[in-house]
């Protein structure tokens, strides 16, 4: 078998102990890595009593996968899975870095842990050994102590343990801040200054195993590939290929602030109540010239690096650091809480990585309490203070009481859904119409009422990681940026950003040897991967069950007209996507209720799933 | 192609991406695999955002040459290079330690000592880094008037100059 390390850690914090385990090649075969094997591990592990299954439970099992592509293709990235906090269904939330490298080449493919530690704990991955070692000293630490504190410690260990021999490269991490052990919702698993696996929410899941972090340092190669000549030359060729896209090169996704606020007209702004705002106001232009102080940055073999490392050098906000922020921070951060000062969103990026969250989801929920404030709902009783469109020190003090579920702080930490499910009983009317969510994902900054931007009306309802705009349902399923070719690239592992369909084929068998076509992607492997995560998003639980149809729905307001810009008077209608969604359903072999069939299910060789769903629904 | 004359990679390290495209191409080039911990240009970053490529510089006086017990390290006359006699080498790191900037490494597979030999004067590293516009390392003429030593420093030490020029006073508190 190439293209694999073939084996895996499977871990349980509970007793503390650690072994390797390893899959069937059909299994691999099937599934990949990443997105699709975490699909395979938790629905084996968890499926018969998924519904009862707590996220935050010991139960849970949390996925760190690479997949065979990773380190190969352009960008590779980690992918995070477990039973999502957030959508109670399984998310493969993925994120760049040397860790997934620094993994494969220490020689597994990915880690399976279960059960919860009695105290902090970190998890050191080393060539063929893995560890789980004291986190206390940097539990409660925000992103740049726990990365100054673990790295320094990381590189002492090597050094102990091979004296010398060199001078060490710093192991790659992976960590939670303070909310996340907090169990906040809104968390992400973290790396770098900035880069997050937010979607899922498991920044969360780690801290309920008190797992602060998982350190790698790999000495090894990557593991060979199939054919070692051809992959020597595809990655050239997709290099070349990825050096012309330009804009993405000198502007990252940042000039999405433009294009998509004031071009396009779907960027939230005011917790979506508009979708455009002048263009003058928050262009990417205006973040180079005040605060980036790099302007290409990247992980691991990427060709595009479309992150900048952003510093506030003067003013109120000085210090404040990221390696970004990307279109989905500068709007989340930024548009959705009227802020439109680079310097103010960076701060506020800064603050939302320092304490650990997920800034669409945090910037989703902040968006809510705002124009909850905005209508009298909350008042300055409820929070301690006054809570006003573009006040960045009010959103910043909410946002410490997310992370410290200090007050009104405790039911936001929740995330949007359950905040809005909650404050209505407690203020006794209706919240859930002021909730831009799908599938308790606060939903990506890209909306679909100018139908300008590449999401579609049944991306957000039809998708099986709800809210997640980097997996989106679109009614041509092969499309480049459709849910299922998003799941090929989560499974890979690598970064949809230099996805490149003449040459990703190629790139997959070149390296695993397996002759993957893009009709068997399309027709088996991403359907049967794409039904199991249907299936189990339908279970949900415990506290929250989604109904099919219902909830499958776009955010109320999405049905109200845009108010301003060239497109105002744009909306969504139900009859269109009760249409889309009807045809998506019969497309991906899903019934009337998107329920997958039975036929179908069986056609893809998943007839415990098929037994499952029957018991389920009756 | 051949360099006419010696050459030395230049390098702007603040410049650096993090891309790490440098490690994949020296190491297929020496290894026929990505190796990052077997690539003789190895991207160090001990904070984020302060990434950058730590290389050999060919010192005028060479003191992992001298160094060797063994005699295993020789200087290539043509490219100035300093070149391994893996079959002399006895992996005992005197080379490392007296490298000023610690840049030899002992191999993770055989243990042999392990130093950028500049492609025999078409280094790989330089040629990606250039094609993707980083310019980070760059290829010049290897002349005399250069102190290539100053570039034979620590990571630590390169980290704490860097960090600084990119974060200010800030910069003291992520080290």
């Amino acid at each position: 078998m190439r293209g694999y390390a073939g084996k895996f850690s499977e871990i349980d914090l509970s007793s503390g102990d650690a072994k390797d385990v390893r899959f069937s090649e059909e299994t691999l075969r099937l599934y990949l890595g990443g997105r699709g094997l975490a699909t395979k591990i938790l629905w084996d592990a968890l499926g018969k009593r998924w519904e009862a299954v707590d996220p935050l439970g010991p139960e849970n099992i949390l996925t760190v996968l690479a997949g065979p592509l990773t380190g190969y293709y352009a960008g590779g990235r980690m992918c995070i899975s477990g039973k999502s906090p957030l959508t109670l269904g399984i998310v493969g939330s993925t994120i760049a870095g040397e860790h997934s490298i620094d993994m494969r080449c220490a020689g597994y493919d990915g880690l399976i842990v279960k059960g919860r530690a009695e105290k902090p704990v970190y998890i050191l991955v080393t060539d063929s050994r893995v560890e789980i070692r004291d986190a206390s000293h940097v539990w409660g630490k925000d992103r740049i102590d726990t990365y100054r504190i673990l790295t320094k410690e990381g590189l002492g260990l090597l050094e102990e343990r091979s004296p010398g021999t060199r001078e060490w490269k710093e192991p790659s991490i992976l960590h939670i801040g303070p909310a996340g052990e907090r169990m906040s919702r809104v968390t992400a698993v973290q790396t770098k200054w900035t880069h997050g696996a937010g979607y899922g929410g498991y920044g969360a899941l780690m801290g309920s195993k008190n797992l602060k972090a998982v350190l790698f340092k790999g000495m090894g190669p990557l593991p060979d590939a199939w054919d070692m000549e051809r992959p020597r030359e595809l990655i050239w060729e997709v290099a070349r290929k990825r050096f012309k896209s330009d804009s993405m090169r000198r502007w990252g996704t940042g000039s999405l602030g433009y294009d998509v606020g004031a071009r396009l007209s779907s960027e939230p702004v005011r917790n979506w109540q508009e979708e455009w705002h002048d263009e003058k106001s928050f262009g990417v232009d205006r973040f180079e010239e005040r605060v980036w102080i790099k302007r290409y940055m990247g992980d691991f073999g990427c060709p595009t690096t479309c992150l900048k490392l952003a510093f506030v050098r003067t003013g109120p906000y000085k210090g404040a650091i990221s390696d970004n922020p990307d279109y989905e921070i500068q709007a989340y951060g930024g548009t959705n809480l009227g802020i439109f000062q680079p310097e103010d969103n960076v701060h506020i990026c800064s603050v939302m990585e320092d304490l650990g969250f997920c800034g669409i989801q945090v910037g989703n929920v902040l968006g809510f309490a705002g124009e909850l404030y905005q209508r009298g709902i909350l008042t300055k009783e409820d929070l301690g203070f006054e809570l006003n469109w573009g006040d960045t020190a009010a959103f910043t003090r909410l946002m410490r009481m997310i992370a410290d579920r200090e007050g009104i702080g405790d039911v936001l930490a929740e995330g949007t859904h359950r905040a809005a499910v909650k404050l209505g009983q407690m203020k006794g009317v209706d919240l859930t119409k002021y909730a831009i969510v799908a599938k308790g994902h606060g939903i990506g900054a890209h909306g679909i009422r100018s139908r300008l931007d590449y999401v579609e009306v049944v991306s957000y309802p039809c998708s099986v990681q709800g809210g997640d705009h980097t997996s989106p349902a679109q009614r041509d399923l092969r499309k480049g940026d459709s849910e299922l070719t998003c799941m090929l690239q989560d499974s890979g592992v690598y970064c949809m950003f230099n996805h490149e369909s003449d040459y990703i084929w190629d790139f997959l068998q070149a390296v695993t040897g397996w002759p993957i076509t893009a009709d068997e992607w399309y027709d088996n492997m991403a359907l049967r991967i794409l039904a199991i995560q249907r299936a189990v998003l339908l279970m949900g639980g415990p506290d929250i069950t989604w109904k099919p149809v219902e909830d499958d729905d776009i955010p109320t307001r999405w049905y109200e007209p845009l108010p301003t810009g060239p497109y105002n008077g744009r909306v969504a209608e139900s009859e269109e996507l009760v249409e889309d969604r009807n045809k998506y359903f019969e497309d991906v072999g899903w019934d009337s209720r998107g329920i997958p069939k039975s036929s179908e299910l069986r056609r893809l060789g998943l007839g415990d799933v098929e037994r499952k769903l029957k018991s389920f629904f009756n | 192609m051949l360099a006419e004359e010696p050459i030395w990679i230049m390098r702007e390290l603040q410049r650096c991406s993090g891309c790490r495209m440098c490690e994949i191409a020296c190491s297929l080039h020496h290894e026929g695999r990505i190796w990052p911990e077997a690539s003789r240009v190895r991207v160090f970053m001990f904070v984020p955002g302060v990434d950058f490529p730590h290389l050999c510089t060919q010192c005028h006086d060479y003191p992992c040459v001298e160094a060797c017990p063994v005699e295993a390290l020789s200087v290539d006359e043509e490219t100035s290079a300093v070149i391994v006699d893996r079959e002399k080498c006895t992996s005992c790191g005197a080379c490392v330690t007296a490298c000023p900037g610690r840049v030899p490494f002992l191999h993770p597979g055989d243990g042999k000592a392990t130093i950028c030999d500049l492609c025999g004067g078409d280094p790989e590293c330089v040629k990606i880094c250039q094609e993707g516009n980083w310019d980070v390392l760059r290829v010049v003429e290897r002349t005399e008037e250069h102190s290539y030593k100053l570039y034979a420093r620590r990571p630590g030490e390169v980290t704490e100059q860097l960090v600084k020029i990119l974060f200010g006073e800030r910069g003291e508190e992520l080290i």
